[in-house]
Formats: C-alpha cells, sequence, structure tokens
C-alpha cells in the first residue's frame, strides 16, 4: 500500500508543478491544490499506515503495546485540509477577479508589475 | 497559563473581531482599531521585560505536558520580534487612518491589519513547528486579502504572483513537517531538537533542512527565491507595504534563524553554511543592483529590501556569537528604517501625486521635516555612522573579519556604498531637484491628517537615531539574543522542563 500511496504522491507532485507552470491562471489554481494534497497524502502516508488498530488503551493497562494508528497525522492533515479550503476559496475569486479586470487568463501577459518604467 | 505571551495573539485576535463586529461603522472600526494598535503594543512590553528579567518564558496551552500539547515559548530575540510588530503595528495604524480610503475601510482594512499582526505575533511565539505552519498560514491569508483590496488592476496582478510563490512555500514547509514527523515523531521544536541529535538516517536531515531552507528562504525573499517581491510589494497602499515590508520578510529570517539555530545545527552543517553565505552576498548584489535601475520609489525601497535581507542571512551563515548578534541587531534596526521609509513613500505620494522619480522634486524646498524624516533612515539604511545600520554593519562585518569571510565582508562593503547611492539617487531625484512643473504638489492634508502622518514616521525616525546614539545598550540585548540562540540549553529545559 506505501509503495501505491508513494506513487501517487509523486504523482500528485509532479502534475501539480507541470500545471503550475502552464500559462493559463486556472491551470495555476489546480496545480496549487494538487500540491496541497500531495503534501497532505505524504503526512498520511509517512505517518505509517496501520489497519484496524485503533489507539486506544485497553482496559487495565496504563499506555499503548504493539502497532497503533497515530492520530496526529490525521489531526495535522484535518488542519491543512480545512486551510487549504479556504486558501483555494480566495484564490479562485481572485483570478475570477483579476480575469475580469486584466481582461487576459494568460500569466504572460501579467507583466505591468515586473515592467521598467 | 502565562498571561503575557497569549496577550500579544489575543489582543490583536479580539481588535479585529470588534472591528468585524462593526463592520457598518467605520468611525468606530477607526476608534477600536487604534485602541486595538495601543493595547498591542502595550502588552508586549511586560512581556519583554519578564524575558530580560526572568529569562525565557514558556506556557503550555491547554495545560497538556511539552512534548504532546502546543507551547508558546518566548526567547529575548522572538520576544524583541513581538515588541517590534507591536510598534510597527501601531504606527502603521495611526498612518492609515490618514491614508487609507473611506472604501477599504469599509471593507475590513483594519480587521485584516489586526488579524495579519495575530498572525506574525502568533508565528514568533510558537514553539511547535506545524503551530508555525497554522501562524503563517493566518498571516498570509491576512496579507493575500490586504495585498488586493481595492482591486486596482496592479494590485490583482501583484497578488497573483504573490499567492501563487507563498502558497507553492506553504506546500513545501508543510512536506519539510511530513518528512520531519516520519523521521522523529514529534512536532514540539525544543523536543524535535533534543531528538534530531540521534537520528541515524542523517541524508533525510538533509533533505528536510534544504526543504526548509526553501520554504522559509521563499518568505525572506533570499537569492534567487525573491522575484515575487518587487512584483507585488509596491502595488498596495503605502501602510500596507509599510507593514508587509516591515515585518512579513523579517517572519521568514526570524524562522529560518530559529530552525538553523535549534534544530539543526548540531549536524555537521558547515556546508549549510556556505550555502547561507552564498545566498547572502548574491542577495545582497542583485537585490542593489535591482534597486539602481528603477524609477519607482516602492520599487528602489522593494529591491533595497531584498538586499538587506542579505545582511541578515549573512549573519546566519557566520553562525559565530558576534555574528549572531549582529544578525539580531540588524533584524531589528532593519524593521524599523524599512517601515519608516516606505511609510515616507506614502506622504511623498500623498504630496507628489505619484512614486516615479522623474515625475517628483523640490520636496526639499516645500517639505523640509519631511526632508529629514527621509534623510535620517535613508542614511542610516546605508550604514552612516553615528545611525542605527552602522553599528549592525560593524558587527557583522567585524565577525567576517574574525573568521576569514573576506569575500561577503567585501560584498557586504560595497553593498553598502551602493545602498547610499541609491538612496542619494532617491534623494537628487524627489527632493533637491526642481519639480518637473510648478505647483505640483497636492495641496497638503488638513492639520489632524497631516499629524496621523508625520508623528508615526517620526517616532520610527528618532527610534533609528536613538538606537544609533545608544548603541551599547542595544548591542548588550543583541548579545544576550545571541548566546540564547547559539546555546539553545535553556530554551530547551524552559520548554521541556516543569510543566506549568
Amino acid at each position: 500500500m506505501e509503495v501505491v500511496l508513494a506513487f501517487v504522491i509523486g504523482g500528485l507532485y509532479a502534475a501539480a508543478i507541470y500545471l503550475m507552470m502552464r500559462r493559463s491562471i486556472v491551470k495555476l489554481i489546480i496545480g496549487l491544490a494538487l500540491l496541497g494534497h500531495a503534501a497532505n497524502l505524504l503526512i498520511f502516508t509517512i505517518g505509517r499506515l496501520v489497519r484496524g488498530a485503533p489507539p486506544i488503551i485497553d482496559h487495565g493497562k496504563t499506555h499503548l503495546i504493539g502497532q497503533f494508528a497515530d492520530p496526529v497525522p490525521e489531526a495535522l492533515i484535518l488542519t491543512a485540509i480545512v486551510i487549504g479550503f479556504g486558501v483555494s476559496a480566495f484564490a479562485i475569486v481572485l483570478i475570477w477577479r483579476s480575469h475580469e479586470t486584466i481582461g487576459t487568463d494568460d500569466l504572460d501577459e501579467m507583466q505591468a508589475t515586473d515592467s521598467f518604467d | 497559563m502565562n498571561l503575557v505571551l497569549i496577550c500579544p495573539i489575543l489582543v490583536p485576535f479580539l481588535t479585529a473581531v470588534s472591528c468585524l463586529l462593526a463592520w457598518n461603522n467605520r468611525n468606530l472600526q477607526r476608534i477600536a482599531s487604534a485602541i486595538g494598535a495601543c493595547a498591542l503594543f502595550g502588552c508586549t512590553l511586560p512581556l519583554f521585560l519578564s524575558v530580560w528579567l526572568d529569562g525565557i518564558q514558556a506556557s503550555q496551552m491547554g495545560n497538556w505536558p511539552a512534548p504532546f500539547g502546543i507551547t508558546l515559548v518566548a526567547d529575548l530575540f522572538s520576544a524583541s520580534m513581538v515588541v517590534l510588530s507591536g510598534l510597527t503595528g501601531l504606527t502603521v495604524v495611526i498612518f492609515s487612518l490618514a491614508a487609507i480610503d473611506a472604501e477599504r475601510e469599509n471593507f475590513g482594512f483594519h480587521s485584516l491589519m489586526h488579524f495579519l499582526l495575530m498572525g506574525v505575533c502568533g508565528a514568533f511565539l510558537t514553539g511547535d513547528i506545524f503551530n508555525l505552519y497554522v501562524w503563517f498560514e493566518v498571516l498570509l491569508i491576512s496579507s493575500f486579502v490586504l495585498l488586493q483590496l481595492g482591486g486596482e488592476k496592479a494590485q490583482l496582478e501583484g497578488a497573483i504572483k504573490y499567492v501563487t510563490i507563498n502558497l507553492v512555500s506553504s506546500a513545501l514547509f508543510l512536506t519539510a513537517i511530513a518528512i520531519l514527523y516520519g523521521l522523529i515523531g514529534t512536532l514540539n521544536m525544543a523536543d524535535l531538537a533534543v531528538q534530531l541529535k540521534d537520528v541515524q538516517r542523517k541524508e533525510m536531515l538533509t533533505t528536510v533542512s534544504i526543504l526548509f531552507l526553501l520554504a522559509f528562504g521563499i518568505k525572506a525573499a533570499i537569492f534567487p527565491l525573491f522575484f515575487w517581491l518587487p512584483a507585488s510589494y509596491h502595488t498596495p497602499p503605502a501602510p500596507v507595504s509599510a507593514i508587509f515590508a516591515g515585518l512579513l520578510t523579517k517572519v521568514g529570517v526570524y524562522s529560518l534563524v530559529r530552525v538553523f539555530t535549534l534544530m539543526f545545527a548540531a549536524q555537521d552543517s558547515a556546508q549549510i553554511h556556505q550555502l547561507l553565505l552564498a545566498a547572502a552576498g548574491l542577495t545582497m548584489l542583485t537585490g542593489i543592483l535591482g534597486a539602481l535601475v528603477q524609477n519607482d520609489f516602492r520599487r528602489i525601497l522593494s529591491f533595497n529590501l531584498i538586499s538587506h535581507i542579505g545582511y541578515m542571512i549573512m549573519g546566519l551563515g557566520m553562525f559565530t556569537p558576534l555574528a549572531i548578534a549582529g544578525l539580531v541587531f540588524y533584524t531589528v534596526h532593519d524593521v524599523i528604517v524599512k517601515t519608516c521609509l516606505f511609510l515616507v513613500g506614502g506622504i511623498i505620494h500623498r504630496l507628489g501625486g505619484t512614486y516615479k522619480l522623474s515625475k517628483l522634486g523640490g520636496l526639499y524646498e516645500n517639505r523640509p521635516l519631511l526632508a529629514i524624516l527621509f534623510l535620517a533612515p535613508a542614511l542610516s539604511l546605508a550604514g552612516m555612522p553615528p545611525l542605527s545600520g552602522f553599528w549592525g554593519k560593524l558587527a557583522l562585518v567585524k565577525a567576517g573579519l574574525d573568521r576569514g569571510h573576506y569575500l561577503i565582508v567585501a560584498v557586504a562593503l560595497v553593498v553598502g556604498l551602493l545602498t547610499l547611492y541609491s538612496m542619494a539617487i532617491v534623494w537628487t531625484e524627489a527632493f533637491w531637484k526642481k519639480a518637473p512643473d510648478a505647483g505640483a504638489l497636492l495641496l497638503a492634508p488638513s492639520l489632524h491628517n497631516w499629524l496621523f502622518y508625520i508623528v508615526p514616521v517620526a517616532i520610527l525616525a528618532s527610534l533609528t537615531i536613538l538606537i544609533g546614539f545608544f548603541p551599547e545598550a542595544f548591542f548588550d540585548f543583541a548579545e544576550r539574543s545571541a548566546e540564547q540562540l547559539i546555546d539553545p540549553t535553556d530554551y530547551i529545559k524552559t520548554v521541556l522542563g516543569k510543566s506549568t
């Protein structure tokens, strides 16, 4: 399972970077979203995949014994997903406003702030 | 629970919320914002004082014992950065009372400004690496909205570049945290520092440290990761670019310092330090060369901002007690001076109606007070004695000579000279030369608006002079901060020791 996820994560990073290098601002946003997903999946995988072993201490014991699913990576991912959701919502509105105001979706044409005067 | 540690986060949060509650009442928002900014500055001082007198302060949130919960911790460096956030916040909020138009205020300018301050203070105070990521996001989202608030064409273009590159940096940061957690299984920075010492797989640590360097390097705008900064910082209104210039890149520098002094100092770090020194030299050079060819006041300042990040990174790369002390001193100086210069830029824009140097002129003749208020931070930036920039540069240069880093010292000195040249261009163009068309100066704002413009700038300018005349006291503070940074035993003991 780890191997499959490793390929998925690698693929997501690659796809994200490829999309961000395109000129369209829509692809840029999709790329950014994929980048966030890749990082989240990486946290999930790297925290070790364990099946059917909830982190619950048995009755009468004082600590966990053997393998158990670590809840911390899940808490981290949950936080990162919520943040990513807010940021994506903002980014989508931003590109919509920019498209209306600047009148292009081509990043190569957005040079006004970089050009000399 | 230690109240002085929480207040710098809580106060801007409450202010921002009360500004949101007063959404329909602009005057109420302005009053709440001004009171909140004063309160924030007021509550950062006891924090600094308690760190100064009693050593490093730590507080466990929710009373979870140390490596499990989130720790807030302040050493001298972070406490001083929090004080500076309070100070810049206060000056910028006062300035924005006059400089921000009613429309932006109606759309939540003040609450965004305080959310930004909350994120900045949180980032300086947290002792948990994932929590640092969360604070970064808080300040980033506020800065995104502040940057594009108003929706002018240039702002939206700048915002797209700024948002994209900062989100990439956040993703890199998150990736680094993921690998670090997989390797060690803790997120508390002090605990990480302890456990990193006996990690078996050193090659993974190199990966993680480079990822951190990239992520924070983008935020701090070091070479070659700075291109987003001159593309975006000159687009929003003056108070917004002032607070961005003063604080946001310094959060990146602070995180670099924190990570590379606390967590990755124990490893064999000679390569990282070489890399930092090379990046520092190139940052200084490319930044200042960029500034020399610009004609827009704020773009000159943006490139100068990049160039002077190089000095701080240089201190981190040399990694001797004197170099780190120089870094702390220089960071404090740079926050004050950059905020001041960007605010002066705002006043010039208000008077001349433009930021273009070719269209400005005659300001020395008409506004001598403003000319002095520009000259003090500008000369300080260039490192003229006896202003604050001189002492910071002196410490860094001396640290470099002690260790035989002659190349970087030469670069630093040349860049200092070029900075003087770049400020001299601004001086001759905007202040000395005759105005291109007579009567181009707009009418002066009304008296109380004029006070809102001048007082913040005057406070910051007199601070740089003050530091310049009493460098000993400030250097004493810088050396003590450097001691705490170089030897993190106290930091680790305070965080992990007794749980209060």
